[in-house]
């Protein structure tokens, strides 16, 4: 992740539903605490009520990533409300704020609020795509579902990010096979292909001229028998 | 077809429309909320109907009207609201409708939580409303076997025309795995010539009906139903033994829960101790033969039922062990999953105990 340093502090994780936001997210935001950055991961997912990087609170937390989340969370009142507490990372320049998106459209709703802070600061908005997703395998559902995104959070997606992946049984040609896609995508979009994320293991197997980064990845929303 | 990375939840609505449904009513309660979204997108796709009703208990009335048309259909909800749907169900199982009802099981009582949870065994296969009749209950364990039960439930319920129930948890509902749509061998179904699909004057009029005035009338109906579940019991009880073979403590599982007794196994064999599994795939019909075949054996000592619940499930494995060997339970709920470590020291609790 080489861009910590100088990208703009304010970073966007956006997606299709299950594309794997939250894995980017929480793993952006550890590498960023890592390199020395003050960091905030805010989850803004509403959406979904498991998986989700509040579940990872404490690891975060001791390991120097304030995490802010949604009121309610984890709890048994299903109400998708945000705290005000959201706004202080505007004002406050000194950090770098992880934005945890929901998925799809309708997650990226919520961004909409915060148009007047998007405008006047620079930021960085990944598009995460996992090709295995059933809804978002071909070109046009992709494209039409970021276009949807760009329109709901009303703000612009800057980078691709390929997360193509079969969870545990994902083997390398699915993620050469989803970056061919991906890549007409970005040709299409006109929009760079920043990274292709992936367990460690996995990215170590692919060819060396790959054209974008690789993000490797530690998997922490687990089922307990894994 | 490749694989796909699917939740739960969307799988089971995928799955239903390859499985030919054509037809979902439903209103949204977490965590089974996918089901509905992704029938609402993809149901008109294929010139199928997509109804968010103002309620559960009109929707699972529309499942009736579109069950007693002879509709592939299907309902889905999470606890509370499978609890509303309870009379409908009732009505689909006197009327005597095929159909498939999802329940994505969480904490209870009342409210509860939004949190994954067993505790609607018994509502699920002890009635759940009123009068005597089953459903055919379906407790997957993992997302493919969660697509491969979708359409076993759809043809089973049109094959004895009786209601079927998918009974999963939060935790499949929102987990993602690969999953493969194989192109299943279809089932022989007898034709649905008793459907309100319109009278022409060819055959007898088509009547949907639960209400038997007649107390004899109504009793032979019963028994005539009863009948048809006797063949189910023979016909479709699933079950799966794992590690049965030379096992001292048998555990029996379902579900989610499954899945982590199967990880309790294997840590229990590094410690030298063999655990078997028995996960009933069908709670109803239950395996109860299966179970008692295994109680029978010598080398098993001890029985233990791991549930996220209080203890529903270890009432059908008591009666199915008869008395033969010691029956146990061990449990989490309310949303809390139990941990491996957990069940494992349970496991040692009743060794030391039982041998």
């Amino acid at each position: 992740m080489n861009d910590t340093i100088n990208a703009p502090r304010l970073v966007l994780f956006t997606g299709h539903f299950g594309s794997g936001k939250t894995e980017i997210a929480v793993n952006y935001a550890l590498r960023s605490a890592d390199s020395g950055h003050k960091t905030i991961l805010v989850d803004l997912d509403i959406v979904n009520p498991f998986f989700r990087s509040s579940e990872v609170g404490a690891h975060l937390e001791a390991n120097g990533v304030k995490l802010i989340s949604p009121n309610f969370v984890s709890t048994a009142v299903d109400v998708p409300s945000l705290p005000a507490e959201i706004y202080s990372v505007f004002s406050d320049k000194s950090a770098k704020v992880i934005f945890d998106v929901g998925g799809d459209e309708i997650g990226a709703r919520v961004l909409g609020q915060f148009h007047p802070y998007f405008q006047k600061e620079p930021y960085l908005m990944y598009y995460v795509i996992n090709t295995k997703r059933p809804l978002s395998c071909t070109e046009q559902d992709i494209l039409s579902m970021m276009q949807e995104v760009q329109r709901m959070s009303r703000l612009r997606i800057t980078h691709l990010i390929n997360n193509t992946n079969l969870s545990y049984e994902t083997e390398i040609c699915d993620i050469i096979n989803g970056h061919v896609l991906i890549s007409q995508i970005s040709k299409s979009a006109e929009i760079p292909i920043a990274y292709i994320a992936g367990v460690k293991e996995l990215l170590d197997q692919l060819p060396d001229e790959m054209d974008c980064g690789l993000f490797p990845i530690r998997i922490f929303m687990k089922p307990p028998w894994r | 077809m490749s694989k796909v990375l699917m939740k739960g939840n969307e799988a089971i609505a995928e799955a239903a429309i390859q499985a030919g449904c054509r037809f979902f009513f439903g209103y949204p309660i977490t965590p089974q909320n996918e089901i509905p979204a992704y029938m609402a997108k993809r149901l008109p796709q294929v010139g199928g109907c997509f109804v968010q009703a103002e309620s559960e208990v009109a929707a699972i009335n529309m499942v009736y009207g579109a069950a007693g048309a002879g509709a592939r259909v299907m309902t889905s909800s999470s606890s509370p609201g499978i609890s509303l749907k309870q009379e409908g169900i009732s009505y689909i199982a006197g009327a005597e409708l095929p159909c498939l009802i999802v329940n994505i099981v969480r904490g209870g009582p009342g409210l509860g939580g939004i949190q994954p949870a067993q505790s609607d065994y018994f509502q699920a296969v002890k009635g759940g409303g009123h009068g005597d009749y089953h459903l055919v209950v379906l407790a997957p364990s993992t997302i493919q076997e969660t697509v491969d039960l979708v359409r076993k439930g759809f043809d089973i319920a049109d094959q004895y025309r009786n209601p079927v129930m998918i009974l999963g948890d939060g935790m499949l509902g929102q987990m993602m795995e690969p999953v493969e749509f194989k192109e299943a061998k279809p089932r022989r179904l007898p034709p649905k010539d008793w459907a309100t699909t319109g009278w022409k004057g060819d055959r007898p009029r088509a009547v949907i009906n639960s209400l038997f005035i007649d107390p004899q009338v109504l009793e032979d109906h019963v028994n005539r139903i009863y009948k048809k579940y006797e063949e189910i019991k023979a016909n479709e009880t699933l079950v799966e033994c794992y590690n049965c073979e030379d096992a001292e403590i048998i555990v029996s599982a379902y579900g989610t829960t499954a899945r982590i007794v199967r990880s309790v196994t294997e840590m229990a064999a590094r410690k030298g101790i063999k655990i078997g599994l028995i996960r009933p795939i069908t709670l109803w019909p239950f395996p109860a033969e299966t179970l008692r075949s295994w109680a029978q054996r010598d080398h098993v000592k001890a029985f233990l039922t791991v549930e996220m619940s209080m203890g529903q499930m270890v009432e059908d494995v008591t009666l199915s062990i008869d008395g033969l060997k010691p029956s146990h339970f061990y449990g989490r709920t309310g949303g809390m999953v139990p941990r491996p470590a957990d069940i494992l020291a349970e496991i040692e609790k009743i060794r030391g105990v039982n041998l």
